[in-house]
């Protein structure tokens, strides 16, 4: 019992689920039902579930997704892409202008969202490119596509924000008919699992994680470091095209200006707040998807509270300083000291 | 070769060259490319380009982005990243503003105020980057955010300064004798620069000064180039980061009073994605984000390069705005592509050997 409690204040994760747990505790003081699920009936008919915890494992669908992809990515090269957004601009641009014009059907919305995911992995492995063959620092790199990327997109539509309304998208964005857990919740889930089967049957962890820690002991030992994190932008890309149709389909329409705006930044922080170090190396994609949850957790907490939307920033600011701060080395060793002294004071009364 | 240098140290007439250091060669780069590229514009296009106004006027609209530039390459300098730039400007314009408006504020305390706020700023980012060794990314991106989130707090509308010292200091202009243009009634105008552009190419001045002749501005290279070596040699790793940190948040507050200056407003759009504009410019003046590499008037020539392209797009008629960014994107590729390049051809050794036969040093000491 004692040593399995030693192990777990040691791990990474206990930061986040800490501070996961006091957000929780904070909401459920505010407000007791906070938490409440109902089941409703919303506009079009179905049987649903709604309440807080609902609409923040919801909303944090797409950030969840992202920072899976982006975990790969920061482990692998050491480095952060901070084109994500602009890229999800582009691929959610390339699916509306598939569908707009035509009879929205299963079969073209499949064709659609194959012919963004196949922009966004050409676009991943231009990142992928500059990173791995000209060896170019990675948030550099994606600079460039950041500051072009939502300019494409514009581009692509010719300057118009085009909507697409169709039942088929409204069941992706929304709900299935007939049940009750909301449709990007589902796709989420079966993204976590299928990396992580992918992760327990594949080397790409392994890998992925020696190309991280020591590049040249790992081209040494066999390991074809730039395919590696070539690899990693373009499974990158596949989680930027997920989200991207998540994100059209949950509104409706494609604004290459706003559509999922600043989050490299939250997808960077989700990994940052899951206990992964940004400098590359060993990462727990569990700790990741905290990540995700905490920062949606703390909007949704946010704006319960009545907090203007353009002051959230703020507040979300100074918790993330908050949660950086307890787990960078230096706090945690000085705590982990603490511990051990706290643990070995019990003891040391009762022999005496 | 060290032992080539001392058996041919003290022969007449065979001076060692001292190989340039990547610095100089990017910096080299950056001058040439801004100068063809200034020139093939004035050639093709004349009009603006050969008014010499037009010129100063890139000056004029982003002296604060040069004081931000200034702290930013420190900062890169150390290997690290401040994007708390553009935010921090944001936050001191608007409160500068509502102090001056709302709160019967002087000239001198609003002064005050902006430098105060940039160094808060830079002091607790600094503590949490060097002392408990924090990424920096992570750091300033809340610091962007806190900052970012405090102007719509302070004010949620844009404001405009109407206290009068300061609509008097904002409207002095100071004339450059002997150079202008002439205007369409052929009389002549002389060209103007705002007090900001003289206080944003002090700061120039002295940092370069700093980073060439000063020990903390070669620590700050020691450090970026191997942290580990560094503090082998004794040298504070740590306070000299927290010194660029610190002076970073202390740029960003004088830059936010230069942009104050310079539009007398306070709005929460102000200097939007100047951290990535910052950034930018560092890079193509060649400033590397490995650490180690880089200079000032590189990153001044950056940032001209960077806006003399936007208003050669404009000029040639792709007015539509999505061309600015694309255009910018396509600039920096080709500048990181070139430095990479140029950095894996000198690291392999292999630069003399991939120059062509005539560009060729004649009598140089080979290995």
């Amino acid at each position: 019992m004692d040593k399995g409690l030693k192990k777990f204040s040691g791990s990474q994760l206990v930061v986040p689920l800490f501070a996961l747990f006091l957000l929780i505790v904070f909401n459920l003081i505010r407000d007791v039902g906070f938490f409440s699920i109902n089941i409703i009936t919303n506009n079009d008919g179905n049987t649903v579930l709604s309440g807080n915890i609902i609409s923040i494992i919801n909303g944090a669908s797409e950030l969840a997704i992202l920072a899976i992809g982006m975990t790969l990515v920061t482990s692998a090269t050491k480095g952060q892409d901070i084109s994500v957004g602009a890229a999800a601009a582009i691929a959610g641009s390339v699916f509306v202008s598939v569908l707009r014009g035509t009879q929205i059907t299963l079969p073209i919305i499949l064709g659609a969202f194959l012919a963004c995911c196949i922009v966004a992995i050409i676009f991943g492995s231009f990142n992928g490119t500059l990173v791995a063959a000209f060896k170019i620092q990675p948030m550099i790199a994606t600079l460039i596509l950041f500051s072009a990327g939502r300019s494409i997109a514009y581009w692509i539509n010719g300057g118009a924000t085009p909507t697409v309304s169709s039942p088929l998208l409204v069941a992706i964005g929304g709900f299935i008919p007939g049940f009750p857990i909301p449709t990007p919740i589902i796709i989420m889930i079966m993204f976590v699992v299928l990396i992580w089967l992918v992760l327990k049957f594949t080397n790409l962890g392994l890998f992925t994680q020696v190309v991280g820690i020591n590049e040249k002991s790992a081209r040494l030992n066999g390991i074809n470091t730039a395919w590696t994190k070539l690899l990693s932008f373009i499974i990158l890309g596949v989680c930027v095209a997920i989200s991207g149709v998540i994100n059209v389909c949950r509104i409706g329409l494609i604004n290459h200006e706003t559509i999922l705006i600043d989050i490299e930044m939250d997808a960077i922080l989700a990994v940052a707040i899951g206990g992964n170090s940004l400098g590359g190396g060993k990462f727990n994609l569990t700790g990741s998807v905290i990540g995700a949850f905490i920062i949606q957790a703390l909007t949704v907490t946010l704006y319960a509270m009545k907090v203007p939307s353009t002051a959230v920033k703020a507040y979300k600011a100074i918790v993330i300083i908050a949660i950086v701060i307890i787990s960078s080395p230096i706090v945690k060793e000085y705590a982990l000291q603490l511990r051990d002294k706290l643990l070995k004071k019990p003891t040391k009364i009762m022999e005496n | 070769m060290i032992s080539n240098r001392g058996l041919f140290a003290g022969i007449p007439g065979k001076k060692h060259r001292e190989p340039i250091s990547n610095t100089a060669l990017l910096l080299r780069i950056t001058i040439c490319t801004f100068i063809c590229m200034y020139a093939f514009a004035m050639l093709v296009w004349g009009g603006g380009f050969l008014n010499p106004q037009q010129f100063l006027d890139i000056f004029n609209n982003n002296a604060f982005l040069i004081v931000i530039c200034c702290g930013l390459t420190l900062v890169m300098i150390t290997a690290g990243i401040d994007i708390s730039g553009g935010g921090v400007t944001a936050l001191v314009t608007m409160t500068c503003v509502v102090y001056l408006d709302d709160h019967g504020g002087s000239l001198i305390g609003s002064i005050a105020l902006a430098l105060g706020i940039g160094l808060a700023f830079g002091l607790i980012q600094g503590v949490l980057i060097a002392y408990l060794d924090i990424q920096p990314f992570i750091v300033t991106l809340a610091g962007m955010f806190f900052a970012k989130g405090m102007v719509t707090i302070v004010s949620a509308v844009p404001r405009t300064a109407a206290q009068e010292t300061f609509v008097a200091l904002k409207q002095i202009f100071i004339e450059i004798p002997g150079v202008g243009y002439y205007g369409k009634t052929g009389n002549f105008i002389h060209a103007k620069i705002e007090p900001g552009v003289i206080v944003a190419l002090a700061i120039v001045l002295i940092i370069a000064v700093v980073l060439k002749w000063t020990r903390f501005g070669r620590n700050l290279y020691a450090i970026g180039g191997h942290t580990h070596s560094a503090l082998m040699l004794g040298i504070n790793v740590n306070r000299t980061k927290f010194y660029a940190y610190l002076l970073s948040g202390l740029f960003s507050g004088i830059g936010g009073y230069v942009y104050l200056l310079h539009t007398g407003a306070g709005d929460a759009a102000n200097a939007t994605q100047a951290e990535i504009q910052a950034i930018a410019s560092a890079i193509i003046g060649g400033t590397l984000l490995t650490g180690g590499v880089g200079s000032i008037i590189g990153t001044l020539f950056g940032m001209m390069i960077l806006k003399t392209i936007t208003s050669i797009v404009v000029t040639s008629g792709l007015r539509e705005p999505y061309w600015q960014s694309i255009t910018t994107g396509l600039m920096l590729c080709f500048f990181i592509l070139l430095q990479s390049v140029v950095l894996t051809i000198r690291e392999k050794g292999g630069f003399k050997q991939a120059l062509p036969e005539w560009m060729k040093l004649k009598g140089k000491i080979s290995i």
